[in-house]
């Protein structure tokens, strides 16, 4: 895993400061928008957004609907190429390097996106897992068998579904559905995972399920989630950032977000008093 | 007004209430010692299980909220202040009771001079009080600064109250047992005093979020 952890400490120090946290080159962020807009169209939905995203952390977004936080997210792995008459400004680094110039495929190899409502392929369990592995050219059976298998592990599913491999993935649950993807997604190994609120539709068991998930998965992916939850924020993020009118308000550590926020926007905000 | 805001009121009223009584009691037990008022220290005796019926209430009403309405940022400095205020007003609410107790003792003790300090004493103790209450009301971090100030000038009339005591003592070996008491008279109002400083300390998270316990240098910022 390549997160530093003193340079995370020093930006956590920095957070307790009060100070915001400013994109810089030489940080452990795997992720980092500088002065970022968004365009839909002539609509204007997000505004000057600098952020870093730490490495080997869980990084949440939250604030009312239509704040721009899902847009935000989308951003990172430019998902919103695929909508008509949308536009970026600004910079996004990937590991220092601009993620506008990546090519899109790795770009979506190395940042995988699950989404609200989990999207299995109509095709089997495994099929699902190795689909990815099969686009980017892993053929070879053991191969393919032994990283399907990783990734059914990695996402907490493989003692439930490692007897019925080859049913459709329809068969399961919404939860096992939504942990399929997240299986489907980390099976070409991405260095960064976006949810965009990935429990929104599950049961309190399911949802604890992925939580428990995402608490494992940092130690080996960068992971950035969007809920509109903020006991789940305040449950597995290590920082959350808080949008409001497609502009961040406020970005700390999770912990200082949720007991002593500095903007009023956040207190009103998180304490239920908005609006 | 919201529901969970009702609710809150509701622990600060409660909680206000409860702060009332320790007040009563503190100034009825030290009343009680000056003026050798039996009836005002078998009273703070009296009050003493209303008091640690409404400390059990206030947690009640307090890990309820906790519970149930999840709650964040300044909603949930105040909870978690009110709880640890009311640990601290319900211990005074005992101080208090050791003071009757002592009060009692020393009914038909004749008056000595090193009693005048007492008073001296219990009317700083008593306004440290008074302003770490207040300061918890009005949210007000300043006065709150004012209390923990406040703390350092207490221990140093404790402990010259008890050089003075300890001289009469060893002058007057007939007047032990009514040194002694009036020493651990003394001792509990420096300890009431210490429990307005960990008040005042709650109202500057409360107000301010920050820790200051155990960082003196972090008191004036």
């Amino acid at each position: 895993m390549s997160t530093n952890v003193s340079t995370l400490q020093n930006l956590a120090i920095d957070m307790q400061k009060g100070v915001p946290m400013k994109p810089a080159a030489e940080t452990s962020a795997k992720l980092v928008t500088t002065d970022l807009n968004f365009y839909y169209g002539k609509f204007k939905a997000l505004h000057g957004i600098s952020l870093s995203v730490p490495t080997g952390a869980v990084t949440a977004l939250i604030g009312p609907s239509g704040c721009g936080k899902s847009t935000f997210l989308r951003t990172l792995n430019r998902m919103y190429e695929t909508v008509p008459l949308t536009r970026a400004e600004g910079a996004i680094l990937l590991d220092n390097e601009d993620l506008f110039a990546i090519e899109l495929s790795a770009l979506r190899r190395r940042v995988g996106m699950v989404f609200q409502r989990s999207n299995p392929f109509p095709k089997s369990i495994f099929d699902n897992v190795a689909y990815g592995l099969r686009v980017n050219g892993f053929a070879n059976k053991a191969t393919l068998q032994e990283s399907v298998e990783q990734s059914l592990r990695r996402a907490a599913l493989w003692d439930e579904v490692k007897d019925k491999l080859h049913e459709s993935a329809y068969s399961l649950s919404g939860g096992q559905q939504q942990r399929l993807c997240i299986a489907r997604a980390l099976a070409v190994n991405p260095e960064a995972l976006l949810l965009d609120e990935p429990c929104s539709a599950l049961d309190p068991i399911a949802t604890a399920k992925i939580e428990e998930l995402i608490l494992h998965l940092k130690r080996t992916c960068t992971i950035v989630i969007v809920t509109h939850n903020m006991q789940q924020a305040a449950r597995v993020a290590d920082y959350t950032g808080f949008f409001l009118l497609g502009k961040l308000i406020e970005f700390n550590a999770t912990k200082i977000i949720f007991q002593t926020p500095a903007q009023k926007e956040t207190e009103d905000y998180v304490t239920g008093r908005f609006g | 007004m919201r529901y969970f805001e009702e609710e809150l009121e509701r622990l600060k009223t409660q909680l206000l209430a409860m702060a009332a009584m320790v007040e009563a009691a503190i100034y009825r037990s030290i009343t009680a010692v000056v003026q050798k008022d039996q009836t005002l220290a078998q009273s703070v005796l009296r009050d003493e299980a209303r008091i640690n019926q409404m400390e059990v209430e206030i947690d009640d009403l307090a890990i309820g909220l906790l519970a149930l309405r999840q709650p964040m940022a300044g909603d949930l400095r105040l909870i978690t202040a009110a709880l640890k205020i009311n640990t601290d007003l319900e211990r005074m609410g005992d101080l208090a009771v050791n003071i009757a107790q002592r009060a009692l003792s020393l009914l038909d003790a004749p008056s000595i001079k090193a009693m005048i300090d007492i008073p001296h004493i219990s009317g700083l103790v008593q306004s440290m009080v008074r302003k770490s209450l207040d300061a918890f009301v009005h949210k007000d971090a300043d006065l709150a600064r004012s209390v923990l100030a406040s703390d350092d000038a207490v221990d140093d009339l404790r402990s010259a109250s008890n050089h003075e005591l300890i001289s009469f003592m060893e002058k007057n070996p007939q007047s032990i047992r009514q040194g002694v008491d009036l020493i651990a008279v003394v001792r509990n109002l420096e300890r009431i005093a210490d429990h307005s400083t960990n008040i005042a300390e709650d109202v500057l998270f409360l107000v301010k979020g920050v820790d200051v316990r155990h960082h003196a240098e972090m008191r004036q910022e």
